[in-house]
């Protein structure tokens, strides 16, 4: 790829809007997506994609930030309790991420893009009714109510070792492949907590710009983060996110969601060929 | 009831706040982006190796100086600063919520996100 830097920068900046786009739309954020359409498509070195999709990450959590904490199913203790253990994950991950081999990297995204592929098209049944109050997520003040149709529903999270513990690793590959992490936070919050689906995925999107500025740093003064690459990344996914989320309320997305999962176990399966050859 | 409608319309300034903090570094980006794009158009990038940024965009205060020099990926860099530092200040925010609600126990979790915040921006 011999593009100038002007072509470079749009094509980069219109697979981003496509990026957030579709990764609003399915619930599988556009994070998972930008890595391996940079380093598969232009082969940018996995290290620059990291990068500039971590950044990416950050500015669809603040951007979309306001409109999710008005619609008031976000929790924010548990979304405080729960960055402790992202944050730190992602330190973690982002000093793993420069000491292991980039093949190695292209496995584990592979993997993880697999799974998050298999979790998006399952559908999974709220866990959250009829939980009975919990003494630990009592005294740490976790149980919430949000508004329905028919009053307050209030719900009781449970199991906080194990969430806690499921959000370190959540935090932990955030960090150290650039990405959201959402369906490891959804395996956390929805099926180890049993949170209400709407105040897992609200309060998670909340966490996730915490949690990605916890490795963000780290990446910075690696040299992971080069502006002409982040730019046009950061610019597309969170306008793509932000026109995805507008639509998202009277879009259809069963379809659209086998189709990308579809697409994105296909990539998958290039990540871990590539980084198995060594190729990556 | 009361506290939980206190914690509704903090959290409601937070939204309002972050959206600011994104707005604000996307304009920083979006300028430097459209000088980067004059200053470079005719070069092609090299990303297919990776060789880390020179240091000069590595550090905040360089990144800074960079920047007020009128460089493109300086401007750029400092955008993404801005960026970065968006949830740092709603992680402030809260610690000081929290204090104003005696709740100590999250004014602890709260300060420890933000030591490790402050330590990878900070860090090396």
């Amino acid at each position: 790829m011999h593009a100038t830097t002007l072509e470079f920068t749009l094509l980069v900046a219109f697979g981003s809007l496509l990026a957030g786009l579709l990764g609003s739309l399915t619930g599988l954020g556009g994070g998972v997506v930008i890595v391996p359409f940079l380093t598969l498509l232009f082969h940018v070195d996995i290290r620059y994609a990291i990068g500039a999709s971590l950044i990416s990450v950050i500015a669809t959590s603040s951007g979309a930030a306001a409109a999710y904490l008005r619609e008031g199913y976000s929790n924010m203790r548990v979304g405080m309790l729960l960055e402790v253990a992202t944050s730190v994950g992602a330190v973690c991950g982002a000093y793993l991420a420069t000491r292991i081999p980039t093949g190695a990297i292209a496995i584990i995204f592979g993997v993880v893009l697999l799974y998050s592929a298999w979790t998006s098209v399952r559908p999974l049944p709220d866990l959250s009714a009829g939980q009975p109050p919990d003494r630990l997520a009592g005294l740490l003040k976790l149980d919430g109510s949000y508004p329905t149709p028919e009053g307050r529903f209030e719900y009781h999270p449970r199991n906080v070792p194990a969430g806690f513990s499921l959000m370190y690793a959540a935090g932990l590959l955030s960090g150290l492949l650039g990405i959201g992490s959402g369906a490891v936070k959804v395996l956390a919050m929805d099926r180890a907590m049993r949170i209400p689906f709407k105040v897992s995925t609200t309060t998670s999107n909340f966490m996730i710009g915490v949690t990605a500025a916890a490795s963000a740093g780290i990446y910075l003064h690696r040299g992971y983060i080069d502006p002409g690459l982040a730019m046009p990344v950061m610019l597309g996914v969170a306008a793509g996110a932000l026109a995805g989320a507008r639509i998202l309320p009277g879009a259809k997305v069963r379809t659209l969601r086998i189709a990308f999962a579809v697409a994105i176990a296909a990539i998958a399966i290039q990540m871990i060929y590539k980084g198995v050859g060594g190729k990556i | 009831m009361r506290a939980e409608q206190r914690d509704r319309q903090f959290e409601i300034l937070l939204g309002q706040l972050l959206r600011i903090g994104f707005l604000l570094s996307a304009a920083v980006v979006l300028a430097g982006g459209l000088l980067y794009l004059i200053q470079y158009r005719h070069q092609s990038p090299q990303y297919q190796m990776f060789r880390g940024e020179p240091t000069d965009i590595r550090y905040v205060a360089d990144v800074l100086r960079y920047a007020l020099g009128g460089h493109s990926r300086g401007l750029i860099q400092l955008g993404l600063l801005l960026l970065i530092a968006t949830p740092i200040a709603r992680i402030s925010f809260s610690v000081i919520e929290f204090a104003r609600q005696r709740d100590w126990l999250y004014v602890t979790t709260t300060v420890i996100v933000l030591a490790v915040l402050i330590y990878s921006l900070a860090s090396s």
